[in-house]
C-alpha cells in the first residue's frame, strides 16, 4: 500500500541519514511506516523522533520471534502527530543473548513499558535507572509468561515470601505511609506508599500489577471472534472503546472496513462511554473534596446513561456491542429518537449540575492549584487524554487521527495549561457540551445500510494498529496474525499505563488528605494498565 | 446553599422500590440465556461461538450408544448472546438475578442420546436443582442470618476484576438503589466488616491480599463472589497469572452471576445472603428445571 507523503518524506530523510542500516518494510496501511533497525540505532531513532518530528513514543513493546528468525523483536511506536501517520521501529534481540539498551533516560515515557518487557520476556534490561520487577511482583519465580515456549495454563510453585523493597526515603520527621492494595474506597487494587513529612507528600512510589490477569497471553490463545470480548475486558470502564480498538486492528489487518453506518454507531457508543464515565468523574472529584450532594446528582445522571446504553445495546457498560467488521445491534428510528430527546435531557440536567459545582465556591477553592501537572514534565512522560490536554497538550485521536464518524461531526478539543484537578474537571465538563453535539450530529446525518462487513479468517502474518480515543485517552491494540484465525501477539496499550507516572508528579508538595481528588481526577484504570 | 436546596427538591425521590417490585431493567437487556432443551438438537454451534466456555459438552460412551452432557454455567457465561444468535433453541432472556448459594446451582447439565452425525436427539436428563449439601448450607446460613441479618457491613475486595463490577457496586451506593436504605454499608477495613464482596478472577498478585483480608475480617463472616470472574474466572479463566474465581482461594457463601452484575443482580446476592430477600422476589432458575420435569413426567 502506497504511504503518506508526510510519511514518505521522513522515510526519504532518514534513509539519507542512517542509509542501509534502516530498512523499509512494507505494511498494510498508508499511515504506519515500519522500519526495521539494528539495536545500536534504536537510542539515536527514538531521539530523532521524539526531538525532530515531535513524535511521541506510544508504545514499546516486544514479540517472542525465535521460532521464525530466532530473534525477539522489539517494537517502538512513535505517534506522529503532525505528519498523521505512525511509526513502527523494530529492533532484534538475538535469541541467544536477550539483552537490550534502555531508552528510558532520552524518553522517560518508556520506563515501565521497558520494565515490562524485561519481565514477560526476560529480556535484560541495561541502562535503565529502575530496572526492578514491576509486572510480575517480586515473589514471582523466573518464568517470562510472554515466551512462546511458556504455556498459558503453566502452574506456577506457591510464593516464596519475597517483599518488595521501596525506596528509602530519610530525614527528620519523615513517614512513611503505605496504602493498599486494599483500599479503603471500591476500587482496584495498587499500593501506594508515601513519604511524608508533616501533611505534605515528599515522595510517592507507586507498585501496581496487582491485577495482571495475562491478557496478552490469553490474546495469543483465543480465536479472533472470542478476541473481541477479551478486549472488552481489559478495563471495564472502557469495554466499548478497547473493543473497537482491537476491532479497528482486526479490520485494517485484513484490509476490509466497517460500513459507514456501522461506523456512526460505533462513534455514538464510544460518546455514550464517554458521557457516563466523565459525568461519574465529575461527581467523585466533588465528593472526594467533600461536595456530596453533586457527587449524587452526578451517580443519577450517570445512572441514566447505562440504562440507555443498556435499552440501545443490551448491556449498561456496551458489552456485547462492537463486532469485527461493525457492531452488532442496529439502532432503530424510535431507539435513535429516545437517544436525542435523552440528551437534550440530559443536557439541562447536567447544566444543573455546572451550576450546583459553580454555586460551592469552597470546590473550586480546593481543585484549583491542587495536583499541579506541569506541561513540561507532561510532555517527558507522553501523558494523553484527559490529563494530557489539562497539562497543555492539544491533541485528540479523534482529531487528529479520526477514526469511525469523527471525520464526519464537528467538534473541539477544549485544552489548559494549568494541569491542576480544576482543570482535569473542566476538561471532562468541556468534553460532554462536544459529546452532546456529537451525537446529535450523528444520529442526524446517519449513514443508511448495513451495519457489519463480512469478515472471514484473517490472514496469516499481517501486522496492523488499531487505534481509539476513549473516554480517558488514546487506546492501542497492535496485532500480529498467525495461522487458524488466530494472532501471534497483541499488545494492549491502555492511557493508563502511560499516565501512572504522572500521579506521583502531581502529588508532590500536596498534603495527604488531597491525594483522593488528585488520583480521582486523573482516574485511571488498573486492570487497564496491569492487564 | 439555595441551589443545592433547590435542585435537590426539584429532583425528588429516584430511588427504586426494588426488590418489593421487580427489577427495571431493560426489556433488550442480556440477561440469562434459556435454553430448550427438549427442541436443543446440536450443542456444537453455540459451544464453538461461546467465549467463556459457559456451553460445554462432553461425550461418554454408555454401551453401544454415545451420550453427550451439555452444560450452562451460569457462573461463566458474560451474557453475550453469541449463542442465540446462532442456535434458535437458545433465547436471551432479561432476567438478571441470578445469585446462588451454591456453585453447582449455577451449573445446567443435560444429557442427550448423540447422532452419527454429531447432532443430538432425546433428552436423557434434564438440568435438575443439585440438592447436596443445601440443606446444611441454609442451616448454617440461618444461624449467621441471625447475627448479620439486620444491619450489614461489607468490606469490598478487588481480586484484580476489570473494574465493571466495581463500577456497579458503586451504583449500589447511588441515590437510585441506595443501598443503605437496608441498613447496609461499605466500610472502608475488613476489620469492621462482616461481609466480603470480592470481585475479579483472584490474580497471583492478589491472591495473599485476599487471604489477609479474610483473616482480618471477624466471624462470622460471609463471603460474596461477584461477576463471572469471581464466580469462576469469567473469561481469564485459570491461568499463570489467576486462580480462576474467589472459592479456589477462600469459601465462598454466595455467588453473583453477570459481567458485570447489574445493581439488582447485585442487591439480589447480598440480600439472599443475609436472608432478607422478601419471599415474594423473582426466584433463580427454576423456570426451566420446572418446566422440563414436568415435560418429562
Ligand atoms: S451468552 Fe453466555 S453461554 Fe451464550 S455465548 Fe455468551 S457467554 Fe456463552
Amino acid at each position: 500500500m502506497n504511504l503518506l507523503p508526510s510519511l514518505r518524506s521522513i522515510l526519504e530523510e532518514l534513509t539519507q541519514r542512517f542509509g542501509t542500516q534502516l530498512q523499509h518494510a512494507p505494511a498494510p496501511q498508508p499511515d504506519e511506516l515500519y522500519l526495521h533497525a539494528p539495536p545500536e540505532l534504536a537510542g539515536a531513532l527514538c531521539s530523532t523522533f521524539y526531538k525532530k518530528y515531535h513524535g511521541r513514543l506510544a508504545a514499546v513493546f516486544a514479540e517472542d520471534a525465535r521460532a521464525a528468525e530466532h530473534a525477539f523483536f522489539v517494537y517502538y511506536l512513535y505517534a506522529l502527530d503532525a505528519a498523521h501517520g505512525f511509526v513502527l521501529v523494530r529492533v532484534p534481540i538475538p535469541a541467544d543473548k536477550p539483552e537490550m539498551n534502555s531508552v528510558t533516560d532520552a524518553v522517560p515515557a518508556a520506563n515501565w513499558q521497558e520494565r515490562e518487557i524485561q519481565d514477560l520476556f526476560g529480556i535484560k534490561l541495561f541502562g535503565h535507572p529502575n530496572p526492578r520487577r514491576c509486572v510480575l511482583h517480586d515473589d514471582w519465580p523466573e518464568v517470562y509468561p510472554l515466551r512462546k515456549d511458556f504455556d498459558l495454563h503453566t502452574k506456577l510453585p506457591p510464593f516464596t515470601g519475597v517483599r518488595h523493597k521501596f525506596r528509602e526515603v530519610e530525614g527528620e520527621g519523615v513517614f512513611q505511609v503505605p496504602v493498599g492494595p486494599v483500599h479503603a474506597g471500591i476500587i482496584e487494587p495498587g499500593h501506594f506508599l508515601f513519604s511524608v513529612a508533616g501533611e505534605p507528600v515528599l515522595y510517592l512510589q507507586l507498585r501496581m500489577f496487582y491485577a495482571h490477569k495475562g491478557v496478552e497471553k490469553l490474546f495469543e490463545n483465543l480465536p479472533i471472534p472470542h478476541c473481541v470480548r477479551l478486549a472488552e475486558s481489559i478495563s471495564g470502564d472502557s469495554s466499548f472503546a478497547h473493543a473497537i480498538a482491537f476491532c479497528h486492528a482486526v479490520e485494517r489487518a485484513a484490509g476490509i472496513e466497517a460500513p459507514a453506518r456501522a461506523r456512526a454507531l460505533r462513534t455514538l457508543c464510544l460518546e455514550l462511554e464517554r458521557l457516563y464515565n466523565h459525568v461519574g468523574d465529575i461527581g467523585a472529584i466533588c465528593t472526594d473534596v467533600g461536595f456530596v450532594t453533586a457527587h449524587m446528582h452526578a451517580m443519577r445522571l450517570k445512572e441514566r446513561v447505562l440504562r440507555v446504553n443498556e435499552e440501545l445495546t443490551g448491556n449498561r457498560l456496551l458489552r456485547g456491542m462492537a463486532c469485527l467488521g461493525g457492531v452488532r445491534f442496529d439502532f432503530d428510528a424510535d431507539q435513535l429518537r429516545a437517544l436525542v430527546t435523552f440528551v437534550d435531557d440530559f443536557e439541562k440536567e447536567f447544566n444543573d449540575l455546572v451550576e450546583l459545582i459553580r454555586c460551592n465556591s469552597g470546590t473550586r477553592e480546593r481543585l484549583e492549584t491542587t495536583g499541579v501537572l506541569t506541561p513540561q514534565i507532561a510532555r517527558d512522560l507522553g501523558i494523553v487524554g484527559i490529563a494530557g490536554r489539562a497539562s497543555g497538550f492539544d491533541h485528540d485521536l479523534r482529531r487528529e487521527f479520526p477514526h469511525d464518524f469523527y471525520d464526519q461531526v464537528r467538534f473541539t478539543v477544549p485544552f489548559f495549561t494549568e494541569g491542576d484537578v480544576q482543570r482535569r474537571m473542566v476538561v471532562r465538563r468541556e468534553e460532554l457540551f462536544q459529546s452532546f453535539g456529537i451525537i446529535r450530529q450523528v444520529v442526524g446525518k446517519l449513514p443508511a445500510g448495513p451495519i457489519q462487513t463480512k469478515i472471514g479468517e484473517v490472514p496469516p502474518d499481517c501486522v496492523a494498529l488499531g487505534f481509539v480515543e476513549g473516554w480517558r485517552g488514546e487506546i492501542f491494540h497492535w496485532i500480529h496474525t498467525a495461522p487458524g484465525n488466530r494472532l501471534a501477539r497483541c499488545k494492549v496499550k491502555d492511557p493508563s499505563l502511560q499516565n501512572w507516572p504522572a500521579l506521583s508528579e502531581a502529588i508532590m508538595g500536596n498534603i495527604v488528605p488531597d491525594f483522593p481528588v488528585v488520583n480521582k481526577s486523573f482516574n485511571l484504570s488498573y486492570s487497564g494498565t496491569d492487564r | 446553599m439555595f441551589e443545592t436546596l433547590r435542585q435537590s427538591l426539584k429532583t425528588g425521590v429516584v430511588t427504586t422500590s426494588y426488590p418489593t417490585t421487580p427489577a427495571e431493567v431493560s426489556s433488550r437487556a442480556r440477561g440469562r440465556p434459556e435454553i430448550d432443551w427438549e427442541q436443543w438438537k446440536d450443542a456444537r454451534p453455540a459451544a464453538a461461538v461461546c467465549p467463556t466456555g459457559a456451553i460445554e459438552f462432553v461425550d461418554e460412551p454408555t454401551g453401544r450408544t454415545v451420550s453427550r452432557n451439555v452444560t450452562l454455567d451460569l457462573g461463566k457465561c458474560i451474557f453475550c448472546g453469541l449463542c442465540a444468535d446462532v442456535d434458535p433453541a437458545i433465547r436471551m432472556t432479561n432476567v438478571c438475578e441470578l445469585a446462588a448459594c451454591l456453585r453447582d446451582e449455577l451449573r445446567h447439565t443435560a444429557q442427550y442420546r448423540l447422532n452419527d452425525d454429531g447432532t443430538h436427539h432425546r433428552l436423557l436428563e434434564a438440568p435438575g436443582k443439585p440438592e447436596t449439601l443445601e440443606t446444611v448450607g441454609r442451616q448454617l446460613r440461618a444461624s449467621i442470618q441471625s447475627v448479620l441479618g439486620r444491619s450489614l457491613h461489607i468490606r469490598q475486595v478487588d481480586a484484580g476484576s476489570c473494574n465493571g463490577c466495581e463500577m456497579e457496586i458503586h451504583g449500589l451506593n447511588s441515590p437510585v438503589y441506595d443501598i443503605e436504605r437496608f441498613g447496609i454499608h461499605f466500610v472502608v477495613s475488613p476489620r469492621h466488616a462482616d461481609m466480603l464482596l470480592v470481585t475479579g478472577p483472584v490474580t497471583r498478585n492478589m491472591e495473599l491480599a485476599l487471604r489477609k483480608t479474610h483473616d482480618a475480617t471477624p466471624e462470622p463472616r460471609l463471603v460474596v463472589a461477584v461477576g463471572a470472574c469471581g464466580c469462576s474466572g469469567g473469561i481469564f479463566g485459570r491461568n499463570y497469572a489467576t486462580c480462576g474465581g474467589v472459592d479456589s482461594v477462600i469459601p465462598v457463601d454466595v455467588y453473583i452471576p453477570g459481567c458485570p452484575p447489574n445493581p439488582h443482580a447485585l442487591l439480589h446476592g447480598i440480600l439472599l445472603a443475609i436472608g432478607r430477600l422478601p419471599p415474594n422476589a423473582p426466584r433463580r432458575n427454576d423456570s426451566d428445571a420446572q418446566r422440563i420435569k414436568h415435560a418429562l413426567a
